[in-house]
């Protein structure tokens, strides 16, 4: 059989993985919409946070379909295309692949011709990430029972455990943007998007709270972000 | 567990090991097909490239966003990827809009909502952008747009930070600072943000039960 990054068949693969992949999603939103209705939350609050994630989703969702750009110059098409619908993320993806074409002594600024090497790529892929996947049913029942067993004993200790698990996940990201500021103007660019974003998500908050205009709720984030990139376009060319 | 919590875990269960099948059966499938079985040390030898670090921070963060993201949101995201940039963040950010608490029934619905739903829409802009590779390249790959994709972290956190941060100020003194201050004095760090991710926790864990004892918060 002949080999090619693109084949039909490498895509047909691709696409069945694709509608799995679909499928769970569906499955788990009607699932978590009945139980919505069943529990009194309306139609219209619960279609709000699909439209909401949506809108908010869209940017991020540009820039995973960069990351399959970005790997399809030596991988084709199919294969990043699983990759980035499935667990991964461009972060893990890059390094794996170049790590195995390093070790086949291949270079990764060509297509990858030799279906050994790909074959090699698509398992180290893989077999990196597995533990992402393995280690949720194997630890959920014991994390779920830790935190039902946190909010029945205190309640309000429960409300700042989870609170502060969130802030700290959003410090980490929030202290990164940092880690440039040495590096001269261009260190700067991070600092000022953050704070763009944060200034239009305060905007955002006062025309909600204090104008009224609660139907903005559902575009704060998308607003705020998608505001914050476009600020980024603008403000690089002037400090790099 | 309530019966929805139960079952949801039983489903999640079925479908994640199903997933786990089919993730392989990727590998496998282009194996079979084009007979090209790779050498098993070119396989190690590239594993051993990724996987400490990968495993390391696969296990980390089952352990840090399962709280968060709930039985069925974390079923969900931890198969379809780009958890820290994008899952995370979408059900914070529908729960927080919703006035739902994580760890609840509420919040496990209104988290599976957005996670799903968040999954729904990468997959199809993906598959979307898939078929259109040949228009889109040369717009995305274009110098001038690089500046709004390299900053989608700060762009999605700052209004992210701004809610959480504006509803527990006194919460997130300590992480933030220690944080900007480790940054700062490491800027390397940057790339392992996500080992970072439970320091970060602990730190505002611990923070929290000072200033809950005390009476503070």
């Amino acid at each position: 059989m002949e080999f090619s990054t693109n084949s039909t068949f490498l895509y047909l693969v691709a696409v069945l993985v694709i509608l799995f992949v679909l499928a769970q999603s569906v499955f788990f939103l009607v699932r978590a919409y009945r139980r919505g209705r069943e529990m009194g939350m309306s139609a219209e609050r619960l279609r709000r946070v699909i439209l909401s994630t949506s809108i908010f989703t869209l940017a991020p969702a540009v820039s995973i379909l960069l990351g399959v750009v970005t790997l399809a110059k030596f991988l084709g098409i199919p294969l990043p295309w699983i990759r980035m619908s499935v667990i991964g993320a461009l972060t893990y993806e890059l390094p794996a692949a170049t790590s195995t074409a390093n070790a086949l002594g291949l270079s990764l600024s060509q297509m990858i011709t030799d279906p050994k090497a790909y074959s090699a790529i698509a398992w180290v892929m893989t077999l990196g990430i597995l533990p992402s996947i393995i280690l949720p049913p194997v630890l959920m029942k014991r994390i779920r029972g830790g935190v039902v067993k946190l909010r029945q004993k205190d309640d309000k200790w429960g409300d700042l455990f989870m609170t502060s698990m969130f802030l700290g996940m959003i410090s980490a990201f929030l202290g990164m943007v940092f880690s440039d500021l040495r590096s001269g103007p261009a260190g700067l660019i991070p600092i000022l998007v953050l704070l763009c974003s944060a200034a239009l998500m305060g905007v955002c908050g006062y025309l909600i709270k204090k104008k009224n205009m609660q139907w903005l709720e559902t575009y704060a984030m998308s607003i705020s972000m998608v505001g914050a990139m476009i600020f980024a376009v603008v403000i690089t060319p002037l400090l790099s | 567990m309530r019966d929805y919590m139960k079952e949801t875990d039983r489903y999640g269960r079925i479908w994640i090991w199903s997933a786990v099948v089919v993730v392989l059966m990727v590998p496998a499938a282009i194996c079979v097909y084009y007979n090209a079985w790779p050498e098993m040390t070119a396989v190690l030898k590239g594993l051993l490239g990724v996987a400490p670090i990968y495993w390391t921070v696969g296990v980390i963060e089952v352990i840090t966003y399962t709280p968060m993201l709930g039985v069925g949101g974390t079923y969900l995201a931890f198969v379809t990827g780009n958890l820290t940039s994008l899952k995370a963040p979408s059900a914070l950010s529908a729960m927080e809009s919703m006035g739902v608490k994580p760890g609840t029934e509420e919040g496990e619905v209104i988290s599976t909502l957005a996670i799903a739903t968040c999954s729904i829409v990468t997959t199809l802009v993906i598959a979307a952008g898939v078929c259109l590779l040949a228009l889109i390249t040369p717009i995305l790959d274009s110098p001038a747009l690089a500046p709004a994709f390299d900053n989608i972290l700060p762009a999605l956190f700052g209004g992210l930070g701004v809610v959480y941060i504006s509803k527990n100020w006194k919460l997130s003194v300590a992480p933030l600072v220690f944080m900007i201050c480790l940054f700062l004095a490491v800027p390397s760090l940057a790339g392992s943000v996500g080992v970072l991710v439970p320091v970060g926790v602990i730190i505002a864990l611990a923070a929290a039960r000072v200033m809950y004892k005390k009476g503070w918060v």
